[in-house]
């Protein structure tokens, strides 16, 4: 041990705990949730709280969310439309930050001001005469509905542009030097070397688009393309009525995914917020 | 390497702006096949600009660039068939040495399908291609010593074998020149002498046409079959290191090329020779009367006599065989180096006063606008 060690650990000690409250503060309402979701109702709404049920209701509730609505299948959409979303959004941000970050044209940086202009616009705003488009077009109700609105992402372009900015041109001309064309240097060059920025653009677009009720509730009507946050509200809706603990259940299971994905990339994520956040 | 021998390069009329401000203003510069030639000059001087422009990286304003007898002002840098080595190595972070060694090879050699993973098996042919591109890599490699490095990344090299793998990922296709942008000015000293050793012997051996950068002129001497000096945007003269060091064509490339530098000091024409103050200087030159003229001595030019030029010591520069001596001179005010022997110098301290004299027959001397005049030193004065 370092000499000192000890007394910095007990300097940081007022520090860590108030970030620890905090954090207990914000987990509280997610651990009530999980709570609530192993409890039969008439517990849950007890004067007296407590963490743990005494009666054991766990697989009542996740039954009930599971068989009354198809729980899986708003599970399986959410992912599909999440990975769709991601991959075009990727496919169209990636090239287009590379040209913003490292060609030389004319009308560049007005195009990188509109880009910036475009970030300033909440994704509402357009969505009625996109209901409008999807309406005539006979595409409602629809995975290219729930999908096509998503595919070009500003703040996807932005992000890497940013990221792309700090990588050394000289890496550039060594790959044109070596024979690749600019979409080679973009995927084999510029992409493996911008993870982080990736890592923490597609947490960003992933947990958007997991938690969207916005537009899903605009343009899916159907169970069977009801995104997972659609889905609890449809459940909540028709079937579990005022059955919180099998509400519960449910939006355990539709947040576990999140959760998991965050705690998986955590690392990379907090990079790319770090280098997006400091060069360019 | 086996390599087939490099071509000639020609380059003509370069011009380059960025904005108002003229960076290259009409480089013309030629290499015989084979031939290694070191661009050397001040930071900030254009010479990065003008290899860039050279490897097609860059586009000029004006001006022609031809490899071979070829024009390739218009070709894409893919198909000049260029290497380059980068000042910061510019190595692919996320590949190993093998596979940095290998992309100039994969790149040209295998078609887009078979770069793909699982479907190139489906190639007919690409084992083969395959094989013979490793064993190029192999082969590059053992030459630069990096056989034992070949799986790791570069962020687990020394700077040394940094600089070996971007050499190597430019020798690995044997391409028809190299262009070498400060390759050394990222290693420490001892480094730096070991691989420019090795550098000019890998040149020996394949006989690629190089173009080597460098604003350390100790490198551009020793290295180059000729040297180019460049300043401000232009290129001031071209000439073997000997030529460019002993017949310097403007005040600039001399005072740049020779550590120390060159003593400069302040004379007039006059209708009876050249004038230093009031001193009669032994030396002709066809200039007319009245006209400031730069007089250059190098350090090793001056040496201590009984008579001469009467200085005061200033400073001592221990530098094992030999002494720098900086001192004064009273009229006019101005500072000299001579480099010494040791054996001459080793009764001299600060303060005093001595004599130095000048070796007149490598005294140059420079117009107001920097260019050289020829002169000579005359008969009479030699033996004073
Ligand atoms: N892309 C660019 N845009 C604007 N100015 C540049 C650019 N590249 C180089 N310059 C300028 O051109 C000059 C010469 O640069 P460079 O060729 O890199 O010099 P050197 O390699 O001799 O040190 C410098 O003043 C530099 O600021
Ligand atoms: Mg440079």
């Amino acid at each position: 041990m370092r000499p000192g060690e000890e007394r910095s650990l007990l300097h940081d000690l007022p520090r860590l705990a108030l970030l620890g409250l905090g954090a207990c503060f914000i987990l509280l309402p997610y651990v009530w949730m999980f709570a609530a979701s192993l409890k039969p109702g008439s517990e849950i709404f007890r004067d007296s709280l407590t963490l743990w049920p005494e009666r054991f209701y766990a697989i009542e509730n996740y039954g009930k969310a599971l068989s009354e609505v198809p729980m899986l299948r708003f599970l399986f959409n959410g992912a599909l439309v999440c990975a769709l979303i991601l991959v075009f959004q990727m496919l169209f941000a990636v090239p287009a930050a590379y040209a913003l970050a490292k060609l030389r044209w004319r009308g560049r940086e007005f195009l990188f001001g509109l880009i910036m202009l475009g970030l300033l616009i909440p994704y509402h705003v357009p969505a009625l005469p996109l209901y409008v488009v999807f309406a005539r077009a006979g595409l409602l109700d629809s995975f290219a509905a729930l999908v096509l609105p998503f595919t070009i992402s500003v703040f996807g372009i932005f992000l890497f542009r940013q990221a792309f900015k700090s990588l050394p041109d000289e890496l550039i001309h060594a790959a044109r030097m070596d024979g690749m064309s600019e979409l080679s240097i973009v995927w084999r060059v510029i992409m493996p070397n911008a993870w982080p920025a990736a890592t923490a653009f597609a947490t960003f677009s992933i947990v958007a688009h997991w938690n969207d009720l916005f537009w899903p509730l605009i343009v899916v009507q159907s169970h069977a393309m009801a995104t997972p946050a659609l889905g609890v509200l449809f459940f909540r809706a028709e079937e579990a009525g005022n059955d919180v603990g099998a509400l519960m259940a449910a939006a355990v299971m539709v947040t576990a995914p999140m959760i998991i994905l965050f705690l998986l990339a955590q690392r990379r994520f907090i990079q790319g917020i770090a280098t997006a956040g400091l060069k360019g | 390497m086996s390599g087939e021998a490099g071509r000639a390069i020609l380059i003509e009329g370069i011009e380059k702006a960025f904005g108002k401000t003229r960076i290259l203003k009409g480089v013309c510069l030629n290499l015989r096949e084979g031939e290694f030639l070191s661009l050397v000059g001040p930071s900030g001087c254009g010479k990065t600009t003008l290899l860039r422009i050279i490897a097609g990286l860059e586009s000029a304003d004006a001006g022609s660039v031809r490899i071979g007898g070829k024009d390739v002002t218009r070709l894409r840098a893919a198909d000049r068939d260029i290497a380059m080595v980068f000042q910061n190595y510019a190595l692919y972070p996320h590949l190993s040495v093998a596979q940095n060694l290998a992309v100039p090879l994969v790149m040209r050699r295998l078609s887009s399908l078979e770069r793909v993973p699982l479907l190139r098996h489906l190639v007919p042919g690409h084992a083969q291609r395959r094989s013979a591109i490793n064993a190029q890599v192999q082969q590059a490699a053992e030459m630069l010593r990096l056989g034992h490095l070949l799986h790791r990344r570069p962020a687990e090299l020394s700077g040394g074998q940094r600089q070996r793998v971007a050499l190597g990922r430019a020798l690995v296709r044997q391409p028809s020149a190299f262009l070498m942008d400060e390759p050394l000015s990222n290693l420490d000293a001892e480094l730096r002498a070991g691989t420019r050793r090795e550098i000019v012997e890998l040149h020996r051996r394949a006989g690629v046409t190089t173009i080597y950068v460098t604003h350390d002129q100790v490198e551009a001497m020793t290295m180059s079959d000729r040297v180019a000096v460049m300043m401000e945007g232009e290129l001031l003269q071209l000439g073997t290191p000997r030529e460019v060091y002993e017949n310097p064509a403007d005040l600039r490339v001399a005072g740049f090329l020779g550590s120390p530098r060159i003593n400069t000091l302040p004379v007039c024409s006059a209708p009876d020779g050249i004038r230093l103050g009031a001193l009669h200087l032994p030396l002709q030159a066809e200039v007319a009367p009245g006209a400031e003229l730069t007089l250059g001595l190098r350090p090793e030019a001056l040496h201590l006599a009984a008579e001469g030029l009467a200085v005061q010591i200033e400073h001592l520069e221990f530098l094992g065989a030999e002494v720098l001596l900086h001192a004064r001179l009273a009229a006019p005010d101005a500072r000299l180096t001579a480099r010494l022997p040791i054996a001459v110098a080793a009764q001299l301290q600060r303060g005093d006063a001595v004599h130095l004299r000048a070796d007149w027959s490598a005294a140059l001397l420079f117009g107001a606008d920097g260019a050289r005049i020829a002169s000579s030193a005359s008969e009479l004065c030699l033996n004073a």
